[in-house]
């Protein structure tokens, strides 16, 4: 493992992503206000906003960053139109707290709510409704954010549309998103009807995404550890915002682990098992009302639960195949991982709709598969390999949860990467904002 | 809905119990020094909900000043129903070692300008028989450390103060809740290396709205830190004085 060295100062901290890999030493800086991040750019050189420091991988990594904990200030919401300003700290999770009651949800929505509106749109997050409704940048109508010339611009779709759509999903690396409006999305009750589809097969599992995909939202729950005719077996699970039952959140503390699981906790003997008995314990065509934190976050009950791979960490791996023979090149992938013995413990299957105009905006037309693997060198030869089949099939790997994808493979899955440098240029971001995943992937 | 006088409203721990009255539906008078933040705050309070959100910019060293502050809170909520004064700053042990001016501008800060606006809230309380006084107080007060009994000596102050007004007020159905958190992780202690007896303002923030709520006397946040600072406090002083703590 790799450690950067700089010198230290009283703000020398050791961060990662939430993957635990890798770690880096960086001089944290946490802002108070937002004309404070204007006053830190002019004293470094380059640096990279960090909000929660949920991104799994190195993309909120730096010798100096900049985090925005204490600029989660709410600026506006009006409860008669669902336009919500906020700044760029805020997490989505706060938003729900205050928005969910006066019946308004948000229009998109990643797995944890524990993310910063902020590293949201610049991840330009996709959720399990993708296939209908886009990603979080297709709601987002204004930015504020802080160029590396040190001013600050307002942009949207209609203005400075270039670099407003090499903000949304471009991983901090344009400037400091300071404050951002959002149009949020009506609901008549805070739970969701959830039906459950038990399918034997990828074949199967991706043929009920078609039959299901008026349904507002779904994904699949695949078993990556069986081989042969069970390859593939999921649990598909669409849902709908329910029209009853009101709209008290139910906001519940997590519990919270206390410490890193010894290293041999998860193996593939634990993790065949959990599948197994997750698979067992699922019903076919069962209909079920869940409240929405539940639904959207399950993970978000157990606080620090990355702790559970140990210290080493984990890699998260989530890319997209096209759609064009993506069942077939989806089992090649499968049978790949399979066959490497390297389990993952939770394998979320999704079917995505079509791409938008963000510049390294993740999602396209097809299917994305999200894994995660215990941290070490054989996981990362295992990802090359699996870089190269995602890349010769025309996908890609979703930069949010990369950790160690090579130069290559980026630039030749993110066709786009030389326009959104050009972009950067322009607007003087190059040479001041950078992460060590950005000097990875070969960003000036 | 209570009418509530946060001084010191850019403190994170201030902050974190005025989201919590603003999601209650309370009014809030927020008084602090930085404009830019006062006005961040405030438009978020009343995006969480507060009834009614007012700003006031001063530098409480200016004790002068406390009567004007107090005056007009009163005019903006028509009222105080609880005051809860959570400003100070974190003084450099070192500093203050070796320059009395420094020293005794971080007791002012932190003892002298907070005893002021006790004296001046309490009478108007006593007066009309009803309120709430909290203060942030620390765990440091409860005995002098090498390391940084400038702080200590002014939040011992503050205790001792509290301590005394709490008695007097009994019988004037005013209650005075003495709060003493213990490492919090706030801009305050941003340059402090942090471990597992730290705590999170938002965390530290709901026990004292709860300690607030009950009327409570005297509380340490989190509560694990009234044990610690007991066996502190028994160390014999031919012992306390020789070892590092």
């Amino acid at each position: 493992m790799e450690r950067a060295v700089i010198k230290k100062s009283p703000f020398a901290k050791s961060i990662s992503g939430w993957g635990g890999y890798p770690i880096q030493d960086a001089n944290v800086i946490t802002p108070l206000s937002l004309s404070a991040f204007n006053t830190e750019l002019e004293q470094h050189s380059s640096l990279i906003a960090r909000g929660m420091g949920r991104s799994y991988g190195d993309s909120a990594n730096a010798e100096v960053v900049l985090e925005t904990t204490y600029c989660d200030h709410f600026i506006a919401f009006d409860v008669a139109t669902g336009l919500l300003s906020a700044e760029a700290g805020a997490t989505l999770r706060d938003i729900l707290k205050v928005t969910v009651r006066h019946g308004w949800f948000l229009p998109v929505t990643p797995g944890t709510s524990f993310v910063t509106l902020g590293g949201a749109i610049a991840s330009d997050v996709h959720g399990k409704n993708h296939h209908i409704a886009g990603t979080l940048g297709q709601y987002v109508k204004s930015i504020t954010i802080l160029l590396g010339t040190g001013e600050v611009v307002t942009t949207s779709s209609t203005q400075l549309p270039d670099l407003f759509h090499a903000t949304c999903g471009g991983m901090g690396l344009t400037g400091v998103i300071l404050k951002a409006t959002i149009q949020l999305i009506p609901i008549k009750s805070a739970s969701i009807t959830q039906k459950t589809i038990k399918v034997k097969s990828l074949e199967e599992v991706c043929e009920a995404f078609e039959v299901n995909c008026a349904a507002p939202y779904s994904v699949a729950w695949i078993d990556c550890l069986t081989t042969d005719q069970h390859l593939g077996r999921s649990i598909l699970m669409v849902g709908e915002h329910g029209e009853s039952g009101g709209l008290d959140l139910r906001i519940k503390n997590p519990i919270t682990v206390p410490m890193y699981a010894p290293a041999a906790l998860l193996n593939s003997l634990t993790m065949r098992a959990f599948n197994g008995a997750y698979w067992a314990k699922a019903a076919h065509n069962k209909t079920q009302t869940i409240p929405l934190l539940p639904y959207f976050y399950p993970l978000d009950a157990i606080g620090g639960w990355n702790k559970l791979y140990g210290k080493v960490g984990f890699l998260q791996y989530q890319f997209v195949l096209p759609k064009t023979d993506g069942v077939n090149n989806m089992r090649k992938i499968l049978t790949q991982i399979a066959q490497s013995g390297a389990g993952s413990f939770l394998a979320v299957l999704k079917q995505f709709g079509s791409a938008n105009q963000n510049l390294l905006s993740f999602p396209i037309e097809g299917y994305a598969l999200a894994l995660d693997f215990k941290m070490s060198q054989s996981t990362i030869s295992l990802l090359h390999k699996l870089d190269d089949m995602v890349a010769g099939m025309g996908g890609r790997i979703y930069l949010t949860k990369d950790a160690v994808m090579q130069e290559q493979t980026f630039k030749k899955t993110y066709p786009t990467w030389e326009e959104f440098e050009g972009v950067r240029q322009k607007f003087g971001a190059i040479g001041k904002f950078a992460s060590a995943q950005s000097k990875r992937l070969g960003l000036a | 809905m209570k009418k509530i006088l946060v001084i010191g409203a850019t403190s994170a721990i201030a902050e974190q119990c005025a989201r919590i009255w603003a999601a209650r539906g309370d009014a809030i008078y927020l008084v602090a020094r930085n404009q830019e933040r006062l006005k961040a705050i405030a438009s978020d309070l009343k995006v969480r909900g507060a009834a009614q959100v007012d700003t006031y910019r001063i530098d409480l060293n200016d004790i002068d000043s406390h009567i004007v502050l107090l005056d007009a809170a009163e005019l903006a909520m028509g009222g105080i129903d609880t005051m809860l004064i959570a400003h100070g700053t974190l003084s450099n042990q070192e500093i203050c070692e070796k320059n009395v001016e420094d020293m005794l501008a971080e007791i002012k800060t932190n003892a002298l300008s907070v005893i002021s606006l006790l004296t001046l809230i309490a009478n108007r309380f006593e007066a009309k028989r009803a309120g709430s006084i909290a203060v942030i107080s620390s765990v440091a007060g409860d005995r002098g450390r090498a390391s940084n009994y400038v702080y200590g000596s002014a939040k011992a102050l503050v205790t001792t103060f509290t301590s005394g007004l709490r008695q007097r007020l009994y019988k004037s159905n005013v209650a005075v809740v003495t709060i003493k958190p213990g490492f919090v992780d706030t801009p305050m202690t941003a340059s402090t290396k942090k471990g597992l007896l730290w705590a999170k303002p938002d965390a530290v923030a709901e026990k004292i709205v709860q300690a607030i709520d009950k009327r409570k006397e005297e509380v340490y946040v989190p509560a694990f830190w009234w044990a610690a600072m007991a066996i502190i406090k028994v160390i014999p002083k031919n012992i306390f004085k020789k070892i590092k703590i």
